[in-house]
């Protein structure tokens, strides 16, 4: 527990902030990465997550801190994934991936597009079974338990690994029905206790107080942004213990984006988060690892400020740097 | 290089005269049957041809009271046969299209839809008149709804691959068996375009003669019983037309104008309804 306090001390700090000064530091990040003169990297330090690096160069040695999580994240993993390959049909999108991703954190996905990182994602809870043809060798194991295993009830683990899309897809139904849907096939019946979790979930969503008064409109009559977060409401309301999102906000415009990323940031404390973004801005400013991934290969994967600010490898450099991708 | 674009623009201008004028000649058949079955039909129709029966040869007045229920009983039944295994069917094809079994499927639907008419009509006979050694209701309306199938099939299948994808995945992600998301998410979504393509095969085969001529028959009797002979608008159609009384004749053209309209409102509705479902999906 007490090798955690250093990396939750830094983390967790602008969560326990209140809501006033959250909400105003979260628009921040944009205006500020912006290149002004010290570019990418350069504005990423003015950010107050970049501070533990910084302290890191002048302080202690890196590289020991490096071990030192990455240590403390494997004995806290959530999703363990050994050489994991990926085929559809004769082609091979994945290639030997190898990795933990820790409890209660977000993991952020990144690299160039085709890169197999939504292949990824989307092995974690078997969404390619749907994909003829599509074929898996290799581990992923969430909770001592391989996925890819023959005793594995894919029903059950989609159930406990819920699921955002990039393109937001409310069902022609309800609000209500909506966010009822995953209680329903569930076997949740009674009317009282659909509307609690209905109400927390879409709380917790924060869309609660924009649709309180018509659940029991259509859901499509919903802006982008809404049906996106109606989208994180239904996936929320099954209770899963972890949360996969593909793009979230990609189809969004920057305020609903804002509003997801805020999101993420809350739903961390109680969920496993790995998230795919092209937004390399988003998965510097919501996530606390990164994996990079390019032509199926995971290239390098570390703590977030670290891939942004110190990345070992030449092209996770040239990538986050925008020289290519 | 102008007397060039001259004679391209000049040759463009012929080709949209030609498009247009084949337009006009395939739409004037159906503009002159729309006009003769309402100058000839829309006349003759009246409260006693929706409310009398026939009357005996040689006597005029009377309608076709029988014949309409007949009509509606034997679409009834067609429906009861076509459309759940032309739904379900459809539902197999959309859901798993790239299975060797989905394509021989929707192969012998195509080929179905091309039997003639008549055919259908003889292998009811075999199947369902031959082994009672009686013509009846049930016997024309299982010809009615195997000529449904391939039609229902196909619009089905087209219908549930205009879902968007995403409500597939996203009610396989909340941990739905893939049935349930089927029928609780997938269907639902394509049902008004479905009831459409019901509706269309409806309109189809009420509009039929020649596979209930030696199914269903006729009955000059009013007869409401499924294992008997029943009376159908087209079948009377076809009987007054080759009559050689006049009143038979405007009675038939009636017969012909409601089996007209029947059909251009089911397809209306058909259209309407596939708008408004595209427009759903689009949003």
């Amino acid at each position: 527990m007490t090798s955690i306090a250093p990396e939750l001390m830094s983390h967790s700090e602008p969560a326990e902030a209140t809501e006033g000064q959250r909400t105003a530091r979260h628009p921040q990040p944009k205006p500020a990465i912006r290149p002004s003169g010290g570019g990418f990297l350069g504005a990423l330090s003015t950010e107050p997550r970049a501070e533990r690096p910084t302290a890191n160069r002048g302080g202690t040695s890196p590289d020991r801190n490096d071990s030192l999580q990455q240590e403390q994240t494997m004995s806290d993993s959530k999703i363990s994934v050994r050489d994991f390959d990926f085929f559809y049909g004769p082609a091979k999108v994945l290639h030997g991936i190898s990795l933990e991703i820790p409890a209660r954190r977000v993991t952020a996905l990144i690299g160039p597009s085709g890169c197999g990182k939504s292949t990824f994602i989307r092995s974690i809870n078997r969404m390619n079974d749907i994909i003829p043809e599509a074929r898996a060798s290799g581990t992923i194991v969430i909770d001592g338990k391989d996925v890819y295993g023959g005793d594995t009830d894919v029903v059950e683990l989609r159930r406990r690994v819920g699921m955002v899309f990039q393109k937001s897809n409310p069902f022609p139904k309800s609000i209500y029905d909506n966010v009822a849907y995953g209680l329903r096939i569930g076997g949740m019946r009674n009317k009282r206790q659909l509307d609690e979790v209905i109400e927390r979930s879409l709380t917790r969503a924060a869309l609660w107080h924009e649709v309180k008064d018509r659940l029991h409109a259509s859901a499509m009559a919903l802006s982008g942004g809404q049906q996106q977060r109606l989208c994180i409401a239904r996936a929320l309301a099954v209770d899963p213990e972890i949360l996969l999102m593909d793009e979230p906000a990609s189809a969004l415009d920057p305020i609903a984006t804002s509003k997801i990323e805020e999101l993420i940031y809350e739903l961390k404390d109680n969920y496993t988060i790995v998230i795919v973004t092209h937004n390399m801005q988003q998965a510097a400013r919501v996530s606390d690892r990164t994996a990079f991934f390019m032509l199926g290969r995971l290239i390098e994967y570390a703590d977030t400020n670290a891939i942004f600010m110190t990345p070992k490898e030449k092209m996770t450099e040239d990538y986050v740097t925008g020289r290519f991708g | 290089m102008t007397a060039n674009l001259r004679r391209r623009k000049l040759f463009s201008r012929i080709f949209e005269v030609l498009c247009g004028l084949t337009v006009v000649v395939a739409l004037i058949p159906l503009a002159m049957i729309l006009f003769y079955v309402i100058k000839e039909g829309a006349g003759a129709l009246n409260l006693d041809f929706f409310t009398k029966m026939p009357k005996p040869v040689g006597e005029s007045g009377g309608g076709m009271a029988n014949a309409i229920v007949g009509t509606l009983i034997l679409i009834g039944i067609a429906a009861l046969v076509g459309v759940p295994i032309g739904c379900l069917c459809g539902i197999h094809l959309a859901e798993y299209p790239g299975r060797k079994f989905s394509s021989i499927v929707r192969f012998a639907a195509d080929v179905l839809n091309g039997v003639p008419s008549i055919v259908i009509g003889i292998f009811a006979y075999g199947l369902v008149v031959l082994p009672v050694k009686r013509f009846s209701a049930i016997a024309g309306g299982v010809a009615l709804g195997l000529l449904m199938i391939p039609i229902v099939v196909r619009t089905t299948e087209e219908l549930i691959r205009l879902v968007p994808g995403g409500l597939r995945e996203g009610a396989l992600a909340l941990g739905a068996t893939r049935s349930r998301a089927v029928f609780g998410v997938i269907v639902p979504a394509a049902l008004p375009g479905i009831l459409t393509g019901i509706l269309v095969a409806l309109a189809r085969v009420a509009g039929e003669t020649a596979p209930l001529l030696f199914t269903a028959l006729s009955n000059r009797f009013w007869s409401t019983s499924l294992t008997q002979p029943i009376a159908s608008l087209t079948v009377q159609v076809y009987t007054y037309a080759q009559s050689p009384y006049d009143d038979w004749h405007r009675q038939a053209w009636a017969g012909a104008f409601l089996l007209v309209m029947m059909i251009l409102t089911l397809s209306i509705a058909a259209r309407l309804a596939v708008r408004r479902l595209e427009r759903m999906n689009r949003s």
